[in-house]
Order: structure tokens, then C-alpha cells, then sequence
């Protein structure tokens, strides 16, 4: 496990004011040491943006365990999202331009090539939930790797019941299950409707049927004349 | 504070018991009550099935999807600067208010930040969008509860904001006007003393509705007591924005959370209300246009000059990463997680809106209700379908 300050190459520090180098975040700090205490092994990877923001990834068994021990040991009681990410790239390549490679099939994308963000990952699926702790005003951002391709975990409606109809999106967009959930149906799409949308491997159909003009109509930013064009080495 | 909110709640739980018992001595027959889609309390197209016994509401689910456009995975088949155009569309009351946090989100990724002009313009934005947009919300819950007067000044006084944010960015609703560094464009001459003459005509509308609907006694019968969400609940669900300040919760993004925006450098207070009913949610905003009306005149005295774009590079790369950036928009809070791959387009966006979590609440608070009850509560939750279903 990586110690929170410790950063992978593109982790560099994000943090927007200008400051001097090495800000120790003491308060994010201490919740991720005390979370590590608490969840033992079942804390995969932390990360830890000074000033900013945290993250953790826990294991799917734990993904219910960690809400109650973020509730109730740290006080982290508004809820705030829960989402998640498909990580495989999509199999059409890259839709902008799909005028283009709308015919070559030959781009074929295989599992290899996944790469993950912040804490790292190693399943195709991730949750991506965030919690808040109101009085101190610190959140946390929670991922946990998923198995398989229709993967299951435990709800967190007994914890935090505003998770009912995030749960309910990320199953209809995802297709990721979530037992003990009491009302587990399509939110937003027909009750008929075939595929999980937000999945990289859903095409959009829209784009594919009309061709986007992509980047060629990028505007002028104010104050901007074709001349700075050459400090970016994109042609104009 | 909390132990007051339980009590009331208590009381009135109470009250609707002993009519519940009525109500089994005459066995009366339950009834489905389809509320919607199309329903002028719910500012889209936003349905709710209610399941009542005689007056009383058993259980309220709503169906959402009707407006459900799917800009999560728009977002992620166009460049950074064209997903703007789509933010625009969820609140679509107060749009300026959308793009803050994505451009702010996107810079934090691009480590680029704004020159001190274009955060004091874009705070000004941000702040007139929410001044149109819950000046709207002032008029149209009276018009809910059958006063039809107080709508009318406020889109009368509504239109001299939009008038305002249409001669800075050329657009009434959706301004697509913040750009990643900066703003699109300087304001216009003579625009910081017309936005001073608007200013003095909100708080007089403030003033106005202060008499009109607050003083009024039908109003109060109608709201004080009703739709007690006690703080603890509210948060477990994630309700935010003037939902949960006037549960009694003292948070407010701008002062606590401070990213991106001078709120800081301003004199203003945030507003909290202890009963969580219906009427603090009304009272809560009221004072809030106040505050904001408050921080646009002291931000019209001390904009500095100087550039309003930072250098960025024409096309827009933004280097690999994740950011989560949240501001405390009219309707609540508003965030949106970015993960990058370095690529021109996001690899996936999630939009945290306010709605969706401050709707999440209503079969909770529904439930035991009169039917009337439920129009005041939807209305004094304030809500806009673009928001929920995104």
C-alpha cells in the first residue's frame, strides 16, 4: 500500500493556489490513517491530494463495511454521489471522428490496454461513490474494482438511504446489480429497454448516423490571434 | 434545534394518527392519484404516483426519465470547451451557475487559473443567475398555494437580471460564456450601474414578497408545519443548498468550500432556519437573494482589471487525472467529477446535480401527508426537472 503522499507519475500535485512544495494535509491525513486502522486489508490504495481532496479503494466484500465505518466513526454523514466507471476503451475508437473510422473495423482495443486513475485499479468496473463529513468539511472519494461483467455488491441503503436511485442509475447504466436493494428497477429508461448506456462498448447511434465536426470548429478564445498558434504546434 | 424539528415532526405525525384511525373505523378505500407528468409543480415533466387513503397519502413514487437526455455520455464525445453547451441545459434557470464548476474542475485538471478580473466577473454571473433563478422560485410557490399576484413581479423582476446576463454574454438562458482560464468576453460599458438600478429593484421584490407572502396567513396555515425534513435525514439522503440550511445546518459551499470563486473576499452571511418545514425553505431563500443581491453590489465596487483569459493553448488538452469540483449552486450543491485520459474529449463525466438528491427525499417526506400538502412540499423543495434527469 502506498503511503497517501506518495504519487504515481501522472498523480502529480493538482492543487490549484500557488503554494510552496510539500503542503502536509494533516486533517486528510489522520482520516486515512484512521481508516486504514479500521479496514485493515480491506484497504486496497489511498491517495491523498494536499489542501484538496482524498480518495480511497477498498475490496468489493467491504464496499457496505466501509459506508458504516465512514458513517459512523468519522462522521462522514451527507451523502453525497455514487456512480461508476467503465474503464475498458470504447471498441469504436474515438467517436469524434467517426466520419472516419466509422468502416475500420481493424481498431480492435483488447483488456491490456485498461488504465486507471487515481488508486489504481484491476477490473473492468469500478464504484465510484463520494461521502461528506459537513462539520469539517472534508470529503472522500470511494472506489472499489468490481468482478465480472454483470457484477454484484451490497447496497448502501441501510447507511445512507439517498443511495436508492443512484443505485438504481448505476444498475440501468452500468448494468452492475446491487443486492438487499429494495426497489431495483429502471430510474430513468423504459422498463424494455436492451443495453446499458454509459458502457464504453454501447455505441452512441446518433453520432454514428451524422458525423460530428469534431475539432476542426474549434473558436478563437478571446484575446487570442492566429499567431499564437504557433506556441501550441497545432497548425491553424 | 433538532429536538424542536422531531418535536413538531412528532406532533404532527400525531395528529395525522388520530386521523388515521378515523379513517380505519370508516374503512375507506385506497386510491391511486397520478400526479403529472405535466403538472405546473413540478417545472418539467416530473410524475408522481400517489397511493392515498381518503386524504391521506400511503406511499408517493416518483417516475423521472420523461427529460432524460443523457449528457454523461454526450460529454464524452466532445472536446472540454463544447461540453458547456450542454451543462447549460441541466439547471436551466440559473445556467451560468452549471458551467462554473466543470470549467472549474477542467482548470484544476489543466492546473490553470483564472486572473483575479474573470473570477470576479464569473462570481458576479454566478451569483445573478442565482438571483433569477430563486426569484423565480419566490413568485411560483405562492402561485402553487393559489396566489397568483406574486408570480407576475417575479418574472416581471426576473427579466431585468436576464436582461443583465444577456448584455454580458449574449444569451437569456444559457449564456455559454465561461471558458477554461478565463471568460469569454469583458463586460459591456455602463453595465455595472444598470446591474446597480436591478439590484435596488430585487431587494424591493424582496421587500414585496416579505409583505406579500410571508406576512400572509394563509401562507404560513399553509406551510409551517408542513414537510419536516430533520437535519440528520436530510443529509443521509444529500439533500443540500437551501434544503438543508434551513434544517438547521450551517454549510454553505461558498464560505466552507471557497474553490475557484472570491465569495471569500465578500462581506455576506449564510442564512439558517431551525424548523425544516416548508415555510423555512421559503424564508431561507428570500434571504438568500438578499445575501446575493448583497455580494454582486460589493463585487460591482471592487472588480479589478486587468486580463480576463489566462494562456491556454488553443486546443485544449487536458492532461490525465481525476478532479471533483462542487459549488453551491441555486438549487444546491453542484459538482462534476471529471476523469481525463489526456485526450481532447473527457473519458467519462459524472454530474453530481442538486435535484436529483433533494427529490430523492420526497417518499420519505410524503408519506402520511394531506394532498394538498404534497403540492407545498414539492414546491417549497424547489426542484427543475433538467436537474434531475440531466
Amino acid at each position: 500500500m502506498s503511503s497517501p503522499d506518495t504519487t504515481e507519475e501522472e498523480l502529480v500535485d493538482e492543487s490549484i493556489e500557488p503554494q510552496e512544495e510539500l503542503v502536509i494535509d494533516e486533517e486528510r491525513n489522520v482520516l486515512i490513517s484512521s481508516l486504514e486502522k479500521d479496514l485493515g486489508d480491506d484497504l486496497v490504495d489511498s491517495h491523498v491530494v494536499p489542501g484538496v481532496d482524498a480518495w480511497i479503494r477498498v475490496t468489493q466484500e467491504s464496499w457496505l463495511e466501509t459506508a458504516k465505518v465512514l458513517f459512523e466513526k468519522n462522521e462522514m454523514i451527507f451523502f453525497n454521489f455514487l456512480s461508476a466507471i467503465d474503464w475498458k476503451p470504447s471498441p469504436f475508437g474515438r467517436e469524434m471522428d467517426a466520419a472516419i473510422d466509422a468502416d475500420s473495423s481493424d481498431e480492435v482495443v483488447d483488456e491490456s490496454e485498461m488504465e486507471w486513475g487515481v488508486t489504481g485499479g484491476q477490473n473492468r468496473f469500478q464504484l465510484l461513490a463520494r461521502v461528506h463529513n459537513p462539520s469539517t468539511n472534508i470529503g472522500i472519494h470511494l472506489k472499489t474494482d468490481l468482478e465480472g461483467e454483470y457484477p454484484e455488491v451490497e447496497t448502501w441503503i441501510p447507511v445512507y438511504p439517498g443511495a436508492n436511485w443512484h443505485e438504481r442509475e448505476v444498475m440501468e447504466m452500468f448494468g452492475i446489480s446491487f443486492t438487499n436493494h429494495p426497489n431495483l428497477v429502471n430510474l430513468y429508461l423504459p422498463s424494455e429497454f436492451e443495453g446499458h448506456p454509459l458502457r464504453k462498448d454501447f455505441p452512441l447511434l446518433s453520432r454514428r448516423a451524422k458525423p460530428w465536426p469534431g475539432i476542426v470548429d474549434v473558436e478563437l478564445m478571446p484575446g487570442e490571434d492566429d499567431d499564437e498558434s504557433e506556441d501550441t504546434g497545432e497548425e491553424t | 434545534m433538532n429536538l424542536e424539528a422531531s418535536t413538531q415532526q412528532l406532533s404532527y405525525i400525531a395528529n395525522q394518527a388520530s386521523d388515521a384511525r378515523v379513517n380505519i373505523e370508516l374503512e375507506t378505500e385506497g386510491m391511486t392519484l397520478n400526479l403529472g407528468p405535466q403538472h405546473p409543480a413540478t417545472h418539467g415533466t416530473l410524475r408522481i404516483i400517489v397511493r392515498l387513503d381518503g386524504e391521506q397519502v400511503i406511499s408517493a413514487e416518483p417516475v423521472m426519465g420523461y427529460m432524460h437526455r443523457g449528457y454523461e455520455k454526450l460529454s464524452e464525445v466532445r472536446t472540454y470547451p463544447q461540453v458547456t453547451t450542454l451543462v447549460n441545459r441541466i439547471d436551466w434557470l440559473g445556467s451560468f451557475a452549471n458551467e462554473v464548476p466543470f470549467i472549474l474542475a477542467a482548470e484544476r485538471l489543466m492546473e490553470v487559473e483564472a486572473p483575479p478580473r474573470a473570477q470576479w466577473i464569473r462570481t458576479a454571473l454566478f451569483e445573478l443567475s442565482r438571483i433569477a433563478n430563486v426569484v423565480l422560485f419566490l413568485g411560483d410557490m405562492a402561485v402553487q398555494l393559489g396566489a397568483t399576484t406574486p408570480v407576475f413581479y417575479a418574472f416581471r423582476d426576473r427579466e431585468f437580471v436576464l436582461n443583465q446576463i444577456e448584455s454580458v454574454t449574449g444569451g437569456r438562458f444559457h449564456p455559454n460564456f465561461d471558458r477554461i482560464g478565463g471568460i469569454k468576453d469583458d463586460l459591456p460599458k455602463g453595465w455595472i450601474q444598470e446591474t446597480k438600478d436591478v439590484l435596488a429593484r430585487i431587494h424591493s421584490f424582496c421587500d414585496e414578497m416579505q409583505d406579500l407572502v410571508v406576512g400572509n396567513e394563509i401562507f404560513q396555515t399553509r406551510t409551517r408545519g408542513i414537510g419536516i425534513i430533520p437535519a440528520d435525514v436530510g443529509l443521509s439522503y444529500g439533500l443540500s443548498g437551501a434544503n438543508i440550511r434551513s434544517s438547521g445546518v450551517d454549510w454553505d459551499l461558498r464560505r466552507d468550500g471557497g474553490v475557484g470563486l472570491i465569495h471569500d473576499q465578500l462581506d455576506w452571511k449564510v442564512w439558517t432556519h431551525p424548523d425544516g418545514d416548508s415555510f423555512a425553505r421559503y424564508w431561507v431563500r428570500l434571504q438568500e437573494v438578499r445575501e446575493s443581491c448583497k455580494m454582486v453590489d460589493q463585487i460591482l465596487d471592487g472588480i479589478p482589471s486587468g486580463p480576463i483569459m489566462a494562456k491556454v493553448p488553443r486546443i485544449i488538452k487536458v492532461p490525465a487525472g481525476e478532479a471533483y469540483v462542487e459549488t453551491e449552486n441555486p438549487l444546491g450543491i453542484m459538482g462534476y467529477y471529471i476523469v481525463s485520459k489526456g485526450d481532447l474529449v473527457p473519458y467519462r463525466v459524472k454530474i453530481r446535480s442538486a435535484s436529483f438528491n433533494n427529490v430523492s427525499i420526497t417518499p420519505w417526506v410524503l408519506k402520511g401527508v394531506y394532498v394538498p400538502d404534497v403540492i407545498s412540499i414539492l414546491a417549497s423543495l424547489y426542484f427543475i426537472l433538467g436537474d434531475i434527469d440531466r
